[in-house]
């Protein structure tokens, strides 16, 4: 365990900020998850209790008759937004204090970094470079990542859950913007910058950065690579499609997507389940294509 | 009499005269009306509703994201122009004006820093407010399209960032946009090295790559680029959008909860095309 090497790569300036999303996103997950059961507990309350359903407020807020449902922005919004500017203000000035912005050598085109990284939030694109060629891993993902998220409110067709949190109304839609976010986005960011160092090979915290380190590692392509993929595509729809008609409250939200909604959705979600399948064979099975063609490979 | 009680006497006169009237315009009272219009004909706030659900004031809904990554925005673009002061975007001092600012400039290294960690706070937190967002079902009818402009947003954030990285003109950021925008020449059709991009004519003098870097290989060009992006294009384009952001949070209803839960049972029927 080389703890001089781990402090190293935590005590980057540039990675500090990724110290502190680590803290903030469990931190926050929670904080979110935990109301979304509260509001769940209510729910189910409710459902239980038709007359009460009539004439409670429907909130976990605490509520009395005579109070009144709004408040005037001013001054009970705008103090608050004022204490927050305030509050980040000194944050950010006591962090600016204790920290200096890294400044390294001039930049010369002769003398590459090794390991060279992007800002922290590329690095997960960075990251999906071993699994994919650049083309795909820098423009096409990046691409899809941006309209699949746009795309995301004309495809929920999931009339609840809007404007409380919830985790029983929208399973599904929770299950997979987790996935996606901390599953995907901040796991490749966080290999991106805690785990790979010279060479980007793979050194797992606290192992010390060797920089004549070889890997020996023949990759392969995959044969039949066509088939796998139509196999893949194929089960992968059979599997979505099962998963979001698994109850009748899913199946009659299914109900009410248009069949070019539902295409879109299947695409997007086949799509997102093809990266970890493919992370998974390049490190397990040292699969680096799996179609071949004379233009391009993936 | 006492001090405050003179001093709160002042202060009333001083109100009634015809300067403060024309600067305030509302009169100052404890009332609905006056608290109302406190907010409605102030140019600064009126973005705000006048009244606002009593439960959205708690730190707990919005976790106050939105709000901050704008004010964190607004920190940037303070320190960002004050930096300007001291910047020349050019390949031969650069570099040298990062030294200075960090060791001759009064406060010049507290500026740099507070530039630094301000954009990584924005990028942290502009992450989180679409977290918030999406476990809120905030994207929901009508909300949709101003998701789409939160996603642009987000984008024009990690952008931001991305163009200040190279400015400095340390290994750091030249290797960081060497690596970033390497991958541009493998864009399908429009890079030298991505797919069709040969076979239509993409050389690394012509294709997507060259056009953002003004050259073939990140140099004094590409500093002027990353700059002119930096500091001009891309904030303003930020600012429209987040014009746009803020005003579609009120027309389409102001913000989207904490909103009574809704039951199973009320899912109104969808209409028979």
């Amino acid at each position: 365990m080389d703890l001089h090497q781990l402090w190293t790569i935590l005590a980057t300036p540039d990675n500090v900020p990724i110290v502190l999303l680590a803290l903030a996103v469990p931190f926050y997950t929670w904080y979110g998850l935990r109301q979304s059961f509260a509001n769940d507990r209510l729910i189910a309350q409710l459902e239980a209790d038709p007359a009460l359903a009539r004439t409670h407020h429907r909130k976990t807020q605490p509520w009395r008759p005579e109070w009144d449902r709004e408040v005037h922005v001013w001054p009970y919004l705008l103090r608050i937004e004022f204490l927050a500017a305030l509050i980040v203000t000194v944050i950010l000035l006591v962090w600016s204090i204790l920290l200096n912005a890294p400044l390294e050598e001039p930049a010369n085109p002769n003398l590459t970094m090794n390991p060279s990284k992007a800002p922290w939030y590329f690095v997960g694109l960075q990251e999906m470079l071993v699994y994919f060629d650049p083309w795909l891993a820098g423009v096409v993902i990046p691409f899809l990542i941006i309209v699949g998220l746009m795309a995301i409110p004309y495809i929920d067709t999931n009339p609840l859950g809007s404007g409380y949190y919830t985790f029983k109304q929208r399973k599904a839609a929770i299950l997979t913007f987790l996935f996606g976010f901390l599953g995907l986005w901040l796991t490749m960011i966080f290999i991106g910058v805690f785990v790979r160092g010279p060479g980007w090979m793979w050194f797992w915290p606290g192992a010390t950065w060797d920089h004549n380190r070889l890997v020996f590692e023949v990759n392969r392509d995959l044969p039949f690579g066509a088939l796998f993929l139509a196999a893949y595509t194929a089960a992968a729809a059979w599997a979505i499609h099962k998963l979001i008609t698994l109850t009748p409250f899913h199946r009659k939200i299914h109900a009410r997507m248009s069949r070019f909604q539902y295409l879109v959705m299947q695409f997007f979600l086949i799509l997102m389940l093809a990266l970890p399948l493919k992370i998974l064979l390049r490190q397990l099975f040292r699969i680096k294509y799996l179609l071949v063609t004379p233009w391009f490979n993936i | 009499m006492s001090l405050s009680a003179k001093l709160a006497r002042l202060l009333k006169s001083a109100r009634k005269t015809q300067v403060a009237k024309s600067v305030l315009r509302v009169k100052h009272e404890d009332t609905p009306r006056a608290r109302s219009l406190g907010v409605l004909s102030n140019v600064f706030l009126h973005l705000h509703p006048a009244k606002i659900n009593r439960d959205a004031v708690a730190y707990n809904y919005t976790w106050g994201m939105g709000g901050m990554t704008f004010y964190v925005y607004l920190v940037l673009v303070f320190t960002g122009a004050l930096l300007m002061f001291y910047y020349h975007p050019s390949k031969v001092v650069a570099y040298r004006d990062i030294l200075y600012l960090e060791n001759d400039v009064p406060f010049g290294k507290l500026l740099r820093n507070m530039h630094r960690w301000g954009a990584h706070l924005m990028v942290i937190m502009v992450q989180l407010h679409m977290f918030r967002v999406f476990l809120t079902g905030s994207y929901k009818k009508p909300r949709e399209f101003n998701w789409v402009v939160g996603v642009i947003l987000l984008v024009l954030t990690l952008l931001l960032s991305f163009t200040g990285y190279l400015l400095p003109d340390d290994q750091l950021g030249f290797w960081a946009v060497t690596v970033g925008t390497n991958m541009a020449r493998a864009t399908p059709l429009l890079g030298n090295e991505g797919p069709f991009g040969p076979q239509l004519g993409m050389t690394p003098y012509n294709d997507v790559r060259f056009g953002l870097l003004g050259g073939s290989i990140v140099d004094s060009n590409a500093l002027l680029r990353a700059y002119i992006w930096h500091c001009i294009a891309i904030p303003i384009l930020a600012s429209l959008f987040m014009i746009v952001h803020f005003w579609r949070v009120r027309k389409d209803g102001g913000i989207s909860g904490p909103a009574p839960v809704m039951l199973e049972s009320e899912i109104p029927q969808p209409r028979e095309p």
